[in-house]
Protein backbone atom coordinates (compact mmCIF):
# COMPACT_ATOMS: atom_id res chain seq x y z
CA UNK A 1 0.00 0.00 0.00
CA UNK A 2 2.80 2.35 1.03
CA UNK A 3 4.77 1.43 -2.07
CA UNK A 4 1.79 2.25 -4.31
CA UNK A 5 1.38 5.61 -2.65
CA UNK A 6 5.07 6.40 -3.17
CA UNK A 7 4.77 5.48 -6.85
CA UNK A 8 1.69 7.71 -7.19
CA UNK A 9 3.46 10.67 -5.60
CA UNK A 10 6.54 10.23 -7.80
CA UNK A 11 4.40 9.81 -10.94
CA UNK A 12 2.36 12.94 -10.09
CA UNK A 13 5.52 14.94 -9.48
CA UNK A 14 7.01 13.71 -12.79
CA UNK A 15 3.80 14.61 -14.60
CA UNK A 16 3.76 18.16 -13.22
CA UNK A 17 7.47 18.67 -13.80
CA UNK A 18 7.30 17.42 -17.39
CA UNK A 19 4.27 19.60 -18.08
CA UNK A 20 5.97 22.72 -16.75
CA UNK A 21 9.18 21.88 -18.63
CA UNK A 22 7.41 21.27 -21.94
CA UNK A 23 5.39 24.50 -21.66
CA UNK A 24 8.54 26.46 -20.80
CA UNK A 25 10.40 24.90 -23.73
CA UNK A 26 7.57 25.70 -26.14
CA UNK A 27 7.50 29.32 -25.00
CA UNK A 28 11.25 29.51 -25.49
CA UNK A 29 10.94 27.95 -28.96
CA UNK A 30 8.27 30.52 -29.87
CA UNK A 31 10.70 33.28 -28.96
CA UNK A 32 13.36 31.71 -31.18
CA UNK A 33 10.93 31.61 -34.11
CA UNK A 34 8.78 34.75 -33.82
CA UNK A 35 7.60 34.49 -37.44
CA UNK A 36 6.64 30.84 -37.37
CA UNK A 37 6.12 29.18 -40.73
CA UNK A 38 2.50 28.38 -39.88
CA UNK A 39 1.68 32.03 -40.24
CA UNK A 40 2.39 32.09 -43.96
CA UNK A 41 1.22 28.65 -44.95
CA UNK A 42 -1.96 27.73 -46.73
CA UNK A 43 -1.90 23.96 -46.99
CA UNK A 44 -4.95 23.68 -49.22
CA UNK A 45 -5.33 26.70 -51.45
CA UNK A 46 -8.21 25.45 -53.58
CA UNK A 47 -11.60 26.52 -52.18
CA UNK A 48 -13.29 23.82 -54.25
CA UNK A 49 -11.09 21.08 -52.81
CA UNK A 50 -11.80 22.36 -49.30
CA UNK A 51 -15.53 22.47 -49.95
CA UNK A 52 -15.43 18.82 -51.04
CA UNK A 53 -13.29 17.82 -48.09
CA UNK A 54 -15.70 19.47 -45.64
CA UNK A 55 -18.22 16.64 -46.27
CA UNK A 56 -21.05 19.14 -46.29
CA UNK A 57 -19.97 20.96 -43.13
CA UNK A 58 -18.72 23.91 -45.20
CA UNK A 59 -20.41 26.50 -42.98
CA UNK A 60 -18.25 25.57 -40.03
CA UNK A 61 -15.12 25.47 -42.18
CA UNK A 62 -15.96 28.95 -43.51
CA UNK A 63 -16.21 30.26 -39.94
CA UNK A 64 -12.80 28.75 -39.17
CA UNK A 65 -11.23 30.34 -42.25
CA UNK A 66 -12.87 33.70 -41.49
CA UNK A 67 -11.42 33.65 -37.98
CA UNK A 68 -8.05 32.71 -39.45
CA UNK A 69 -8.21 35.59 -41.95
CA UNK A 70 -8.96 38.15 -39.24
CA UNK A 71 -6.28 36.76 -36.95
CA UNK A 72 -3.76 36.68 -39.80
CA UNK A 73 -4.34 40.33 -40.69
CA UNK A 74 -4.64 41.50 -37.08
CA UNK A 75 -1.46 39.71 -36.00
CA UNK A 76 0.63 40.89 -38.94
CA UNK A 77 -0.74 44.42 -38.78
CA UNK A 78 0.04 44.54 -35.07
CA UNK A 79 3.60 43.40 -35.85
CA UNK A 80 3.88 46.11 -38.51
CA UNK A 81 4.28 43.61 -41.34
CA UNK A 82 4.44 45.07 -44.82
CA UNK A 83 2.93 42.15 -46.74
CA UNK A 84 -0.37 40.33 -46.39
CA UNK A 85 -0.01 37.71 -49.10
CA UNK A 86 -2.46 35.24 -47.53
CA UNK A 87 -5.27 37.68 -46.83
CA UNK A 88 -6.90 37.52 -50.26
CA UNK A 89 -6.70 33.70 -50.58
CA UNK A 90 -8.04 33.25 -47.05
CA UNK A 91 -11.00 35.50 -47.77
CA UNK A 92 -11.58 33.83 -51.14
CA UNK A 93 -11.69 30.41 -49.48
CA UNK A 94 -13.98 31.74 -46.74
CA UNK A 95 -16.46 33.20 -49.21
CA UNK A 96 -16.39 30.18 -51.51
CA UNK A 97 -17.21 27.98 -48.53
CA UNK A 98 -19.93 30.35 -47.36
CA UNK A 99 -20.92 32.82 -50.11
CA UNK A 100 -23.36 34.57 -47.74
CA UNK A 101 -20.76 35.61 -45.17
CA UNK A 102 -21.10 39.34 -45.93
CA UNK A 103 -18.67 40.45 -43.24
CA UNK A 104 -15.82 38.71 -45.11
CA UNK A 105 -16.48 40.77 -48.26
CA UNK A 106 -16.56 43.97 -46.22
CA UNK A 107 -13.24 43.05 -44.64
CA UNK A 108 -11.81 42.35 -48.09
CA UNK A 109 -12.91 45.74 -49.44
CA UNK A 110 -11.18 47.49 -46.55
CA UNK A 111 -7.95 45.51 -46.28
CA UNK A 112 -7.23 43.61 -49.52
CA UNK A 113 -7.28 46.65 -51.80
CA UNK A 114 -5.20 49.33 -49.99
CA UNK A 115 -1.47 49.37 -50.62
CA UNK A 116 0.88 47.99 -47.93
CA UNK A 117 1.35 48.59 -45.04
CA UNK A 118 -2.38 49.25 -44.65
CA UNK A 119 -3.55 46.35 -46.78
CA UNK A 120 -2.51 43.64 -49.19
CA UNK A 121 -2.28 46.02 -52.17
CA UNK A 122 -4.38 43.80 -54.43
CA UNK A 123 -7.32 45.94 -55.64
CA UNK A 124 -8.06 43.58 -58.55
CA UNK A 125 -8.59 40.66 -56.17
CA UNK A 126 -10.66 42.88 -53.89
CA UNK A 127 -12.91 43.78 -56.83
CA UNK A 128 -13.21 40.11 -57.87
CA UNK A 129 -14.15 39.27 -54.28
CA UNK A 130 -16.80 42.01 -54.20
CA UNK A 131 -18.26 40.96 -57.56
CA UNK A 132 -18.46 37.37 -56.29
CA UNK A 133 -20.22 38.67 -53.19
CA UNK A 134 -22.70 40.68 -55.26
CA UNK A 135 -23.34 37.66 -57.49
CA UNK A 136 -24.31 35.61 -54.42
CA UNK A 137 -26.00 38.36 -52.40
CA UNK A 138 -27.38 40.65 -55.10
CA UNK A 139 -29.94 42.24 -52.75
CA UNK A 140 -27.33 43.43 -50.23
CA UNK A 141 -26.63 47.14 -50.88
CA UNK A 142 -23.58 47.14 -48.59
CA UNK A 143 -21.62 45.05 -51.10
CA UNK A 144 -22.22 47.58 -53.90
CA UNK A 145 -21.09 50.29 -51.52
CA UNK A 146 -17.93 48.32 -50.74
CA UNK A 147 -17.23 47.81 -54.44
CA UNK A 148 -17.61 51.52 -55.11
CA UNK A 149 -15.44 52.18 -52.07
CA UNK A 150 -12.55 50.15 -53.57
CA UNK A 151 -12.88 51.96 -56.91
CA UNK A 152 -12.99 55.34 -55.18
CA UNK A 153 -10.41 54.99 -52.44
CA UNK A 154 -7.77 52.74 -53.96
CA UNK A 155 -8.09 53.00 -57.72
CA UNK A 156 -9.48 56.56 -57.84
CA UNK A 157 -11.69 55.38 -60.68
CA UNK A 158 -14.61 57.69 -59.98
CA UNK A 159 -16.63 56.58 -62.99
CA UNK A 160 -16.60 52.95 -61.93
CA UNK A 161 -17.27 53.99 -58.33
CA UNK A 162 -20.28 55.98 -59.48
CA UNK A 163 -21.54 52.97 -61.45
CA UNK A 164 -21.20 50.69 -58.42
CA UNK A 165 -23.09 53.13 -56.17
CA UNK A 166 -25.74 53.55 -58.85
CA UNK A 167 -26.20 49.75 -59.12
CA UNK A 168 -26.48 49.56 -55.35
CA UNK A 169 -29.03 52.37 -55.16
CA UNK A 170 -31.42 50.27 -57.27
CA UNK A 171 -31.41 47.39 -54.78
CA UNK A 172 -34.62 47.22 -52.73
CA UNK A 173 -34.19 48.82 -49.28
CA UNK A 174 -30.84 50.33 -50.28
CA UNK A 175 -29.55 53.12 -48.07
CA UNK A 176 -30.50 56.54 -49.60
CA UNK A 177 -26.92 57.81 -49.45
CA UNK A 178 -25.94 55.45 -52.28
CA UNK A 179 -27.91 57.59 -54.75
CA UNK A 180 -26.25 60.67 -53.28
CA UNK A 181 -22.80 59.10 -53.56
CA UNK A 182 -23.42 58.11 -57.17
CA UNK A 183 -24.24 61.74 -57.98
CA UNK A 184 -21.42 63.10 -55.82
CA UNK A 185 -18.85 61.00 -57.69
CA UNK A 186 -19.69 62.73 -60.95
CA UNK A 187 -19.13 66.27 -59.64
CA UNK A 188 -16.98 66.27 -56.51
CA UNK A 189 -15.10 62.98 -56.68
CA UNK A 190 -11.81 64.15 -55.20
CA UNK A 191 -12.92 66.58 -52.49
CA UNK A 192 -12.67 66.20 -48.74
CA UNK A 193 -16.40 66.15 -48.09
CA UNK A 194 -16.97 63.18 -50.38
CA UNK A 195 -14.12 61.24 -48.80
CA UNK A 196 -15.40 62.14 -45.34
CA UNK A 197 -18.88 60.97 -46.28
CA UNK A 198 -17.48 57.63 -47.50
CA UNK A 199 -15.41 56.95 -44.39
CA UNK A 200 -18.22 58.04 -42.07
CA UNK A 201 -20.58 55.65 -43.86
CA UNK A 202 -18.03 52.85 -43.52
CA UNK A 203 -17.63 53.61 -39.83
CA UNK A 204 -21.37 53.73 -39.16
CA UNK A 205 -22.37 50.69 -41.20
CA UNK A 206 -19.84 48.21 -39.88
CA UNK A 207 -19.59 46.30 -36.64
CA UNK A 208 -16.11 44.91 -37.27
CA UNK A 209 -13.61 46.56 -34.91
CA UNK A 210 -10.72 46.58 -37.39
CA UNK A 211 -12.84 48.11 -40.16
CA UNK A 212 -14.21 50.76 -37.79
CA UNK A 213 -10.75 51.63 -36.45
CA UNK A 214 -9.44 51.88 -40.01
CA UNK A 215 -12.30 54.24 -40.94
CA UNK A 216 -11.67 56.30 -37.81
CA UNK A 217 -7.96 56.68 -38.67
CA UNK A 218 -8.87 57.84 -42.17
CA UNK A 219 -11.37 60.37 -40.80
CA UNK A 220 -8.68 61.77 -38.48
CA UNK A 221 -6.21 61.90 -41.35
CA UNK A 222 -8.73 63.68 -43.58
CA UNK A 223 -9.16 66.40 -40.96
CA UNK A 224 -5.39 66.83 -40.74
CA UNK A 225 -5.10 67.01 -44.55
CA UNK A 226 -7.83 69.63 -44.77
CA UNK A 227 -6.48 71.68 -41.84
CA UNK A 228 -2.93 71.64 -43.22
CA UNK A 229 -4.15 72.60 -46.69
CA UNK A 230 -6.09 75.57 -45.28
CA UNK A 231 -3.21 76.67 -43.04
CA UNK A 232 -0.73 76.36 -45.90
CA UNK A 233 -2.98 78.64 -48.00
CA UNK A 234 -3.02 81.06 -45.06
CA UNK A 235 0.81 81.03 -45.02
CA UNK A 236 0.84 81.86 -48.74
CA UNK A 237 -1.66 84.70 -48.20
CA UNK A 238 0.48 86.03 -45.32
CA UNK A 239 3.58 85.97 -47.56
CA UNK A 240 1.78 87.78 -50.35
CA UNK A 241 0.57 90.45 -47.91
CA UNK A 242 3.79 91.02 -45.91
CA UNK A 243 6.55 89.77 -48.18
CA UNK A 244 7.85 87.39 -45.49
CA UNK A 245 6.92 84.15 -43.77
CA UNK A 246 5.06 84.24 -40.44
CA UNK A 247 7.50 83.92 -37.51
CA UNK A 248 5.25 81.49 -35.62
CA UNK A 249 1.93 79.67 -35.79
CA UNK A 250 0.60 82.19 -33.28
CA UNK A 251 1.44 85.10 -35.61
CA UNK A 252 -0.27 83.30 -38.48
CA UNK A 253 -3.37 82.67 -36.39
CA UNK A 254 -3.41 86.28 -35.32
CA UNK A 255 -3.09 87.52 -38.90
CA UNK A 256 -5.96 85.25 -40.02
CA UNK A 257 -8.14 86.36 -37.13
CA UNK A 258 -8.31 82.88 -35.62
CA UNK A 259 -9.07 82.51 -31.86
CA UNK A 260 -5.87 80.52 -31.30
CA UNK A 261 -3.36 78.18 -32.93
CA UNK A 262 -5.42 75.52 -34.74
CA UNK A 263 -5.34 72.08 -33.09
CA UNK A 264 -5.08 68.67 -34.71
CA UNK A 265 -7.61 65.89 -33.82
CA UNK A 266 -5.41 64.97 -30.82
CA UNK A 267 -5.63 68.57 -29.54
CA UNK A 268 -1.96 69.27 -30.34
CA UNK A 269 -1.31 72.65 -31.99
CA UNK A 270 -0.02 72.51 -35.56
CA UNK A 271 3.56 73.71 -35.85
CA UNK A 272 5.04 76.06 -38.41
CA UNK A 273 8.61 75.31 -39.59
CA UNK A 274 11.10 78.13 -40.37
CA UNK A 275 10.63 77.20 -44.07
CA UNK A 276 6.91 78.02 -43.77
CA UNK A 277 5.67 74.42 -43.78
CA UNK A 278 2.71 73.48 -41.57
CA UNK A 279 3.25 70.15 -39.81
CA UNK A 280 1.58 67.98 -37.18
CA UNK A 281 3.40 67.54 -33.85
CA UNK A 282 3.23 63.70 -33.77
CA UNK A 283 3.15 62.32 -37.33
CA UNK A 284 2.95 58.71 -36.05
CA UNK A 285 -0.53 59.48 -34.72
CA UNK A 286 -1.86 60.07 -38.26
CA UNK A 287 -0.65 57.14 -40.37
CA UNK A 288 -2.99 57.93 -43.27
CA UNK A 289 -2.35 61.67 -43.46
CA UNK A 290 -0.85 62.87 -46.73
CA UNK A 291 -0.10 66.47 -45.68
CA UNK A 292 1.60 68.07 -42.70
CA UNK A 293 4.30 65.40 -42.45
CA UNK A 294 8.05 66.08 -42.17
CA UNK A 295 9.95 65.58 -45.46
CA UNK A 296 10.97 61.93 -45.98
CA UNK A 297 8.69 60.70 -43.22
CA UNK A 298 7.51 57.08 -43.60
CA UNK A 299 4.17 56.36 -41.88
CA UNK A 300 3.89 53.42 -39.50
CA UNK A 301 0.63 51.39 -39.69
CA UNK A 302 -1.13 51.93 -36.39
CA UNK A 303 -4.69 52.05 -35.11
CA UNK A 304 -5.84 54.20 -32.21
CA UNK A 305 -8.75 53.39 -29.94
CA UNK A 306 -12.13 54.56 -31.24
CA UNK A 307 -12.86 56.69 -28.21
CA UNK A 308 -10.31 59.27 -29.24
CA UNK B 1 -46.16 -9.11 -35.08
CA UNK B 2 -46.26 -5.43 -34.20
CA UNK B 3 -45.89 -6.25 -30.51
CA UNK B 4 -42.81 -8.39 -31.18
CA UNK B 5 -41.13 -5.66 -33.22
CA UNK B 6 -41.99 -3.10 -30.53
CA UNK B 7 -40.59 -5.39 -27.86
CA UNK B 8 -37.27 -5.86 -29.67
CA UNK B 9 -37.13 -2.11 -30.35
CA UNK B 10 -37.68 -1.21 -26.70
CA UNK B 11 -35.06 -3.75 -25.61
CA UNK B 12 -32.59 -2.34 -28.11
CA UNK B 13 -33.32 1.17 -26.89
CA UNK B 14 -32.86 0.11 -23.25
CA UNK B 15 -29.61 -1.66 -24.05
CA UNK B 16 -28.30 1.33 -26.00
CA UNK B 17 -29.05 3.89 -23.31
CA UNK B 18 -27.20 1.72 -20.81
CA UNK B 19 -24.05 2.06 -22.89
CA UNK B 20 -21.59 4.40 -21.19
CA UNK B 21 -19.98 5.38 -24.49
CA UNK B 22 -23.29 6.90 -25.52
CA UNK B 23 -23.32 9.27 -22.56
CA UNK B 24 -19.72 10.24 -23.18
CA UNK B 25 -20.54 11.14 -26.76
CA UNK B 26 -23.66 13.12 -25.84
CA UNK B 27 -21.76 14.94 -23.10
CA UNK B 28 -19.02 15.74 -25.57
CA UNK B 29 -21.49 17.05 -28.16
CA UNK B 30 -23.20 19.25 -25.57
CA UNK B 31 -19.78 20.44 -24.39
CA UNK B 32 -18.86 21.31 -27.96
CA UNK B 33 -22.07 23.31 -28.34
CA UNK B 34 -21.10 25.16 -25.18
CA UNK B 35 -17.59 25.67 -26.52
CA UNK B 36 -19.20 27.29 -29.55
CA UNK B 37 -19.85 30.28 -27.27
CA UNK B 38 -16.12 30.67 -26.66
CA UNK B 39 -15.22 30.09 -30.30
CA UNK B 40 -17.94 32.57 -31.28
CA UNK B 41 -16.31 35.25 -29.17
CA UNK B 42 -13.07 35.10 -31.16
CA UNK B 43 -14.94 34.91 -34.47
CA UNK B 44 -15.50 38.59 -35.13
CA UNK B 45 -19.12 39.51 -35.96
CA UNK B 46 -20.31 35.97 -36.49
CA UNK B 47 -20.86 34.70 -32.94
CA UNK B 48 -24.37 33.45 -33.61
CA UNK B 49 -23.35 31.93 -36.92
CA UNK B 50 -20.55 29.99 -35.24
CA UNK B 51 -22.84 28.75 -32.47
CA UNK B 52 -25.32 27.41 -35.04
CA UNK B 53 -22.70 25.98 -37.39
CA UNK B 54 -20.57 24.38 -34.70
CA UNK B 55 -23.55 23.21 -32.63
CA UNK B 56 -25.38 21.54 -35.51
CA UNK B 57 -22.16 20.06 -36.91
CA UNK B 58 -21.46 18.55 -33.48
CA UNK B 59 -24.98 17.09 -33.31
CA UNK B 60 -24.60 15.66 -36.78
CA UNK B 61 -21.09 14.22 -36.39
CA UNK B 62 -21.59 12.78 -32.90
CA UNK B 63 -24.94 11.34 -33.92
CA UNK B 64 -23.22 9.76 -36.89
CA UNK B 65 -20.57 8.21 -34.64
CA UNK B 66 -23.25 6.97 -32.23
CA UNK B 67 -25.33 5.53 -35.10
CA UNK B 68 -22.36 3.69 -36.55
CA UNK B 69 -20.84 2.42 -33.33
CA UNK B 70 -24.08 1.18 -31.85
CA UNK B 71 -25.53 0.03 -35.18
CA UNK B 72 -22.58 -2.15 -36.16
CA UNK B 73 -22.86 -4.27 -33.02
CA UNK B 74 -26.60 -4.76 -33.09
CA UNK B 75 -26.58 -8.11 -34.85
CA UNK B 76 -23.00 -9.30 -34.54
CA UNK B 77 -22.95 -8.75 -30.76
CA UNK B 78 -26.12 -10.80 -30.40
CA UNK B 79 -24.49 -13.62 -32.36
CA UNK B 80 -21.27 -13.34 -30.39
CA UNK B 81 -23.08 -13.43 -27.04
CA UNK B 82 -25.36 -16.16 -28.38
CA UNK B 83 -28.42 -14.22 -27.19
CA UNK B 84 -29.70 -14.21 -30.77
CA UNK B 85 -30.44 -17.94 -30.53
CA UNK B 86 -32.58 -17.37 -27.46
CA UNK B 87 -34.52 -14.66 -29.28
CA UNK B 88 -34.97 -16.65 -32.46
CA UNK B 89 -35.97 -19.79 -30.60
CA UNK B 90 -39.11 -17.89 -29.60
CA UNK B 91 -41.83 -17.08 -32.11
CA UNK B 92 -39.83 -14.20 -33.53
CA UNK B 93 -39.20 -14.00 -37.26
CA UNK B 94 -35.74 -12.91 -38.41
CA UNK B 95 -37.09 -9.86 -40.25
CA UNK B 96 -38.91 -8.80 -37.09
CA UNK B 97 -35.61 -8.92 -35.25
CA UNK B 98 -33.92 -6.66 -37.85
CA UNK B 99 -36.81 -4.19 -38.04
CA UNK B 100 -37.08 -4.08 -34.22
CA UNK B 101 -33.36 -3.39 -33.94
CA UNK B 102 -33.67 -0.58 -36.46
CA UNK B 103 -36.51 1.12 -34.60
CA UNK B 104 -34.71 0.72 -31.30
CA UNK B 105 -31.58 2.37 -32.64
CA UNK B 106 -33.57 5.08 -34.43
CA UNK B 107 -35.41 5.83 -31.19
CA UNK B 108 -32.11 6.08 -29.33
CA UNK B 109 -30.81 8.55 -31.88
CA UNK B 110 -33.95 10.69 -31.79
CA UNK B 111 -33.68 10.95 -28.00
CA UNK B 112 -29.94 11.73 -28.26
CA UNK B 113 -30.57 14.40 -30.85
CA UNK B 114 -33.22 15.92 -28.59
CA UNK B 115 -30.72 16.28 -25.74
CA UNK B 116 -27.97 17.56 -28.00
CA UNK B 117 -30.43 20.07 -29.52
CA UNK B 118 -31.18 21.40 -26.03
CA UNK B 119 -27.44 22.07 -25.74
CA UNK B 120 -27.41 23.95 -29.05
CA UNK B 121 -30.45 26.07 -28.15
CA UNK B 122 -29.04 26.82 -24.70
CA UNK B 123 -25.77 28.02 -26.30
CA UNK B 124 -27.75 30.09 -28.79
CA UNK B 125 -29.81 31.69 -26.05
CA UNK B 126 -26.65 32.49 -24.11
CA UNK B 127 -25.20 34.31 -27.13
CA UNK B 128 -28.35 36.06 -28.43
CA UNK B 129 -30.22 36.51 -25.09
CA UNK B 130 -33.45 35.84 -26.99
CA UNK B 131 -34.94 33.61 -29.65
CA UNK B 132 -36.21 35.01 -32.92
CA UNK B 133 -38.65 33.45 -35.37
CA UNK B 134 -35.79 32.48 -37.74
CA UNK B 135 -34.29 30.29 -35.01
CA UNK B 136 -37.14 27.86 -35.64
CA UNK B 137 -35.33 26.98 -38.87
CA UNK B 138 -32.75 25.20 -36.73
CA UNK B 139 -35.46 22.65 -36.01
CA UNK B 140 -35.65 21.90 -39.74
CA UNK B 141 -31.89 21.36 -39.85
CA UNK B 142 -32.18 19.05 -36.82
CA UNK B 143 -35.02 17.16 -38.51
CA UNK B 144 -32.83 16.63 -41.59
CA UNK B 145 -30.01 15.43 -39.34
CA UNK B 146 -32.40 12.85 -37.82
CA UNK B 147 -33.36 11.73 -41.34
CA UNK B 148 -29.66 11.28 -42.09
CA UNK B 149 -29.37 9.15 -38.95
CA UNK B 150 -32.18 6.89 -40.17
CA UNK B 151 -30.22 6.14 -43.32
CA UNK B 152 -26.97 5.63 -41.41
CA UNK B 153 -28.76 3.34 -38.91
CA UNK B 154 -30.10 1.17 -41.69
CA UNK B 155 -26.66 0.99 -43.34
CA UNK B 156 -24.93 0.06 -40.09
CA UNK B 157 -27.55 -2.61 -39.55
CA UNK B 158 -27.13 -3.93 -43.09
CA UNK B 159 -23.38 -4.33 -42.66
CA UNK B 160 -23.83 -5.73 -39.18
CA UNK B 161 -26.06 -8.46 -40.58
CA UNK B 162 -23.22 -10.10 -42.52
CA UNK B 163 -19.91 -8.58 -41.42
CA UNK B 164 -17.69 -8.08 -38.39
CA UNK B 165 -18.12 -4.90 -36.29
CA UNK B 166 -14.83 -3.42 -37.50
CA UNK B 167 -15.56 -3.93 -41.18
CA UNK B 168 -19.15 -2.75 -40.69
CA UNK B 169 -17.86 0.50 -39.19
CA UNK B 170 -15.47 0.99 -42.11
CA UNK B 171 -18.20 0.26 -44.67
CA UNK B 172 -20.77 2.51 -43.01
CA UNK B 173 -18.40 5.43 -42.61
CA UNK B 174 -17.12 5.02 -46.17
CA UNK B 175 -20.68 5.14 -47.46
CA UNK B 176 -21.27 8.30 -45.47
CA UNK B 177 -18.22 9.89 -47.14
CA UNK B 178 -19.23 8.65 -50.59
CA UNK B 179 -22.79 9.82 -49.94
CA UNK B 180 -21.45 13.31 -49.26
CA UNK B 181 -19.90 13.21 -52.75
CA UNK B 182 -23.02 11.78 -54.43
CA UNK B 183 -23.68 14.95 -56.40
CA UNK B 184 -20.10 14.98 -57.71
CA UNK B 185 -20.54 11.37 -58.71
CA UNK B 186 -23.63 12.35 -60.68
CA UNK B 187 -21.68 15.20 -62.29
CA UNK B 188 -18.95 12.72 -63.23
CA UNK B 189 -21.59 10.40 -64.73
CA UNK B 190 -22.89 13.30 -66.81
CA UNK B 191 -19.45 13.82 -68.33
CA UNK B 192 -18.69 10.13 -68.93
CA UNK B 193 -19.72 8.09 -71.99
CA UNK B 194 -20.87 4.55 -72.75
CA UNK B 195 -20.58 1.88 -70.09
CA UNK B 196 -18.76 4.16 -67.62
CA UNK B 197 -21.69 6.55 -67.76
CA UNK B 198 -24.14 3.77 -66.90
CA UNK B 199 -21.91 2.52 -64.13
CA UNK B 200 -21.34 5.96 -62.62
CA UNK B 201 -25.03 6.89 -62.87
CA UNK B 202 -25.98 3.62 -61.19
CA UNK B 203 -23.49 4.16 -58.40
CA UNK B 204 -24.59 7.79 -57.95
CA UNK B 205 -28.20 6.74 -57.43
CA UNK B 206 -27.34 3.71 -55.32
CA UNK B 207 -25.25 5.49 -52.69
CA UNK B 208 -27.17 7.67 -50.23
CA UNK B 209 -27.27 11.33 -51.19
CA UNK B 210 -26.51 13.26 -48.01
CA UNK B 211 -25.85 16.65 -49.57
CA UNK B 212 -29.57 17.53 -49.80
CA UNK B 213 -29.91 16.94 -46.05
CA UNK B 214 -27.29 19.48 -45.12
CA UNK B 215 -29.01 22.83 -44.63
CA UNK B 216 -26.87 23.94 -41.68
CA UNK B 217 -25.22 26.72 -43.69
CA UNK B 218 -28.43 28.22 -45.02
CA UNK B 219 -30.23 27.90 -41.68
CA UNK B 220 -27.32 29.72 -40.00
CA UNK B 221 -27.95 32.61 -42.43
CA UNK B 222 -31.67 32.51 -41.59
CA UNK B 223 -32.57 31.44 -45.12
CA UNK B 224 -35.88 29.56 -45.28
CA UNK B 225 -35.96 25.91 -46.30
CA UNK B 226 -38.48 25.05 -49.04
CA UNK B 227 -41.41 22.95 -47.82
CA UNK B 228 -40.98 20.80 -50.90
CA UNK B 229 -37.42 19.96 -49.86
CA UNK B 230 -38.70 18.87 -46.45
CA UNK B 231 -41.17 16.51 -48.13
CA UNK B 232 -38.66 15.20 -50.64
CA UNK B 233 -36.02 14.55 -48.00
CA UNK B 234 -38.52 12.85 -45.69
CA UNK B 235 -39.72 10.52 -48.43
CA UNK B 236 -36.20 9.90 -49.71
CA UNK B 237 -34.91 8.98 -46.24
CA UNK B 238 -37.88 6.67 -45.62
CA UNK B 239 -37.58 4.93 -48.99
CA UNK B 240 -33.81 4.63 -48.76
CA UNK B 241 -33.88 3.27 -45.20
CA UNK B 242 -36.65 0.84 -46.25
CA UNK B 243 -34.54 -0.29 -49.21
CA UNK B 244 -31.44 -0.89 -47.08
CA UNK B 245 -33.45 -2.59 -44.34
CA UNK B 246 -35.00 -4.90 -46.94
CA UNK B 247 -31.47 -5.77 -48.04
CA UNK B 248 -30.49 -6.45 -44.44
CA UNK B 249 -33.57 -8.65 -43.97
CA UNK B 250 -32.79 -10.58 -47.16
CA UNK B 251 -29.20 -11.24 -46.08
CA UNK B 252 -30.15 -12.12 -42.52
CA UNK B 253 -32.95 -14.43 -43.63
CA UNK B 254 -30.51 -16.48 -45.70
CA UNK B 255 -27.63 -16.35 -43.27
CA UNK B 256 -26.54 -19.61 -41.77
CA UNK B 257 -26.44 -18.99 -38.04
CA UNK B 258 -25.26 -22.44 -37.03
Amino acid sequence: MKQRRTTSVIASACLLLSLVASVALLRHTDQLRPQSTLDEVLYVSSPKALKRASLGYDGLLADIYWTRAVQYFGFRHHNQATSFNLLAPLLEITTQLDPHLVVAYEFGANFVAPAPPNGAGQPDRAIRLMEFGIQNNHDNWKLYYDLGFVYYMTLHDYKKASEAFDRGSRVPNAHPFLRLLAAQMAEHAGDFNTARMMWSATYQNNQDQLIRQNAMEHLRALRVDEDVMNLQQAVTRFGERTGRLPASAAELANAEGLPGIPLDPDRHPYKLTPEGRVEVRVPDDFPFATRGLPPGYKPQPKFHSQER
Amino acid sequence: MRARVAHIASNTFREAVRDRVLYNLIAFAVLLSGAAILVGQISIDIEKLVVINLGLTAVSLFGLVIAIFIGIGLVSKEIEKRTLYTVLSRPVRRWEFIVGKFFGLAGTLVVNTFFMAIGVFAALFYVSHKFVRADALILVALYFIVLEFLIICSLALLFSSFSSPLLSAVFAFSLFVIGSFAEDLRGFAGMAHGFTRWLATGAAYLVPNFSAFNVIGSVAHEQPVAAQLIWHNTLYALFYAAMVLSGAVLIFEHRNLK
